[in-house]
């Protein structure tokens, strides 16, 4: 029963968001930056974004369509290859970020009593370190490099989702279905994860679209601090070098950088928006 | 009697989160950190130079003892004297405290009243062209990196225009202006964003409530509606959204003091990363979420008083 509802509820979704015109078409965005990024993990495109390609500093012209840098490296290649870094770093926080929120959230709602009272204690605990504050020390502590990255942003992100999944458990733990559940003798786990769970998933979809967008974002601000990815181009370090190339009016890493990442943030948000509004009427237009 | 027994119960609940917060700041720097005393004495130094530093540090103590000292810290505000520099962070802290409100202190209060403002417009045009307009900035606007604004605002105003400073800072009224202005409006820019967001969905909100119904039926007129009625029962979310926000004036503004060259907090946090200063990352990590803490508590406190439907218990 409760599958079959959870099924109609996506599909309606989904049919709610290829109606919204805007919203398609951020979704199809989302689509083409995981696939670049996905070829560019696999080595197949922009793999050569090292090699210098051409004279240094070259404005954007019919060969390199947003110029070199000062080594000469094609900008285009590296505003490629940073796009997998970005996608990445969305991702492997989210991968981070959800289990944690997730599992918190759902045992403390679920359980109740002094198990939730520790995981309200846990969760005000960590959303009272500002998450720039948390963030700065974290990358600081793990050192430089990407994996710092991932698990700052991660250990950040975990406690809004784990906020609203507890309240959402809370809810529905009472709720007929899951009485029916009780009475047929199901236990505690088949309730949580084969029933609860379920129907409050959208709110983790929710959830990861806009942890995306505060995870690229953040990347640019960590690379600024020198906590950032090391070795290979990101969005982030591409802004950071801009700093020194402004003066010359060397502007286009800026731009192709700035470019590549409002878009994919912009595309972000809106989905967001538009996934909240189908799958969640009740939250509409909240807690933007 | 109920409101002072509430904002008891929520002072003491203070406590058990600065352990907390204590904790978290414990793991982070005095376990997972490891040893700092290479990065302070080099590579050369002999073992009695190490094992003196580390004493000198309170490194050599317990675990135990070494939680207690944060903890400790997080009630006396004593963190001890920067690495670096060798000045205690307290006073420290004092000293910047001032630029980085000159900057964010102005900044705040205009940001806050312009984007209450452009709410209360875009609410009356709701649905309408100006209202879709505004929100597709405002999104647009949260698209661009922070930094990519500094960067160019800079580079543009300040360096191409000449307008503005480029950079640094001169103490007292209306000097440091000259400096602050340029930052200013960067920060204006970066919350015009996420406040107006916030305000518009507050606002519209109350608007469908059946009160504005009642008031919309006895023939009052819309903007008497928007600024008596719907203005005054959207102002709790609204109050509690700028409140929580006050701590972070304090902590400075950390991008914009460090590419302005304002000697602030902000720029101090800077400083300490760069340098390694574990005391320095400690005090403000302690002190940021004591203030946020403190000011969560304030709006809490504001809710029941302000609203008769929140229940204290």
């Amino acid at each position: 029963m409760s599958q079959k509802e959870t099924k109609s509820l996506w599909a309606e979704a989904l049919q709610r968001i290829l109606k919204d015109k805007v919203a398609t078409l951020s979704l199809v965005i989302v689509v083409i930056y995981a696939l670049i990024a996905l070829l560019v993990s696999l080595g197949l495109v922009a793999g050569d974004w090292a090699t210098a390609a051409g004279p240094e500093n070259m404005a954007p012209n019919g060969d390199f369509w947003l110029g070199t840098d000062f080594l000469g490296r094609n900008v285009f290649k590296k505003v490629i290859y940073g796009t997998q870094v970005a996608m990445s770093v969305g991702l492997v926080s989210s991968l981070i970020a959800i289990p944690i929120g997730i599992s918190l959230g759902a045992v403390a709602g679920y359980f109740g009593g002094i198990v939730d009272e520790a995981v309200v204690w846990f969760y005000t605990t960590f959303s009272s370190i500002p998450t720039i504050m948390l963030l700065i020390s974290i990358s600081f502590i793990l050192g430089k490099g990407i994996n710092s990255v991932y698990i700052a942003l991660g250990l950040t992100s975990w406690v809004h989702l784990c906020r609203l999944v507890r309240g959402e458990v809370i809810k529905h733990k009472n709720r007929d279905y899951v009485q029916a559940v009780t009475a047929i003798g199901g236990g505690h786990t088949k309730k949580l994860f084969r029933h609860i769970l379920p129907n409050i998933f959208h709110i983790v979809i929710i959830n990861a679209s806009l942890q995306f967008q505060v995870a690229i974002k953040s990347e640019v601000i960590l690379s600024y601090l020198g906590l950032g990815v090391q070795d290979v181009p990101s969005w982030g370090k591409m802004i950071d070098d801009a700093k020194q190339e402004l003066i010359q009016g060397h502007w286009w890493q800026l731009a192709g950088a700035t470019i590549a990442m409002f878009i994919i943030v912009l595309a972000f948000n809106i989905l967001g928006d538009a996934l909240r509004d189908a799958l969640d009427p009740k939250l509409k237009g909240k807690d933007a | 009697m109920q409101l002072i027994q509430y904002i008891l119960r929520r002072l003491l609940y203070l406590i058990p989160v600065i352990f907390g917060v204590s904790f978290v700041i414990f793991i982070l720097f005095n376990v997972v950190a490891g040893d700092p005393t290479p990065l302070l004495l080099g590579k050369n130094a002999t073992a009695s130079q190490v094992e003196e530093l580390r004493h000198q540090l309170g490194l050599d103590r317990s675990l135990a003892a070494q939680y207690f000292d944060i903890v400790k810290s997080a009630f006396t505000f004593d963190f001890g004297r920067s690495w670096a520099t060798k000045q205690l962070i307290s006073e420290v802290i004092v000293n910047r405290a001032y630029p980085s409100l000159t900057l964010t202190v102005p900044a705040f209060v205009i940001s806050t009243i312009l984007s209450i403002l452009i709410s209360l417009v875009v609410a009356y045009y709701r649905g309408k062209g100006l209202d879709t307009f505004i929100r597709v900035l405002c999104i647009s606007l949260m698209s661009v990196s922070s930094l990519v604004y500094i960067l160019f605002f800079q580079w543009f105003f300040a360096f191409k225009l000449g307008w503005f400073e480029i950079s640094g800072y001169e103490e007292g009224f209306p000097n440091f202006l000259a400096y602050t202005m340029l930052p200013g409006i960067i920060w204006i820019i970066l919350s015009l964003g996420p406040d107006i967001r916030f305000f518009r969905t507050v606002i519209l909100d109350e608007i469908y409530q059946d009160y504005v119904r009642t008031a919309r039926a006895k023939g009052l007129s819309e903007i008497t509606i928007l600024l008596k009625h719907v203005l005054r029962n959207a102002l709790i979310p609204v109050i509690t959204y700028v409140v929580i926000q006050i701590p972070f004036l304090i902590l400075g503004a950390l991008l914009l003091e460090s590419f302005f060259d304002i000697p602030g907090l902000g720029g101090t946090i800077l400083q300490a990363i760069n340098s390694s200063d574990f005391p320095v990352i400690k005090a403000f990590a302690i002190l940021s979420s004591i203030a946020y803490i403190i000011f969560n508590l304030i709006t809490d406190i504001l809710y029941a008083v302000v609203d008769p439907r929140v229940k204290l218990n």
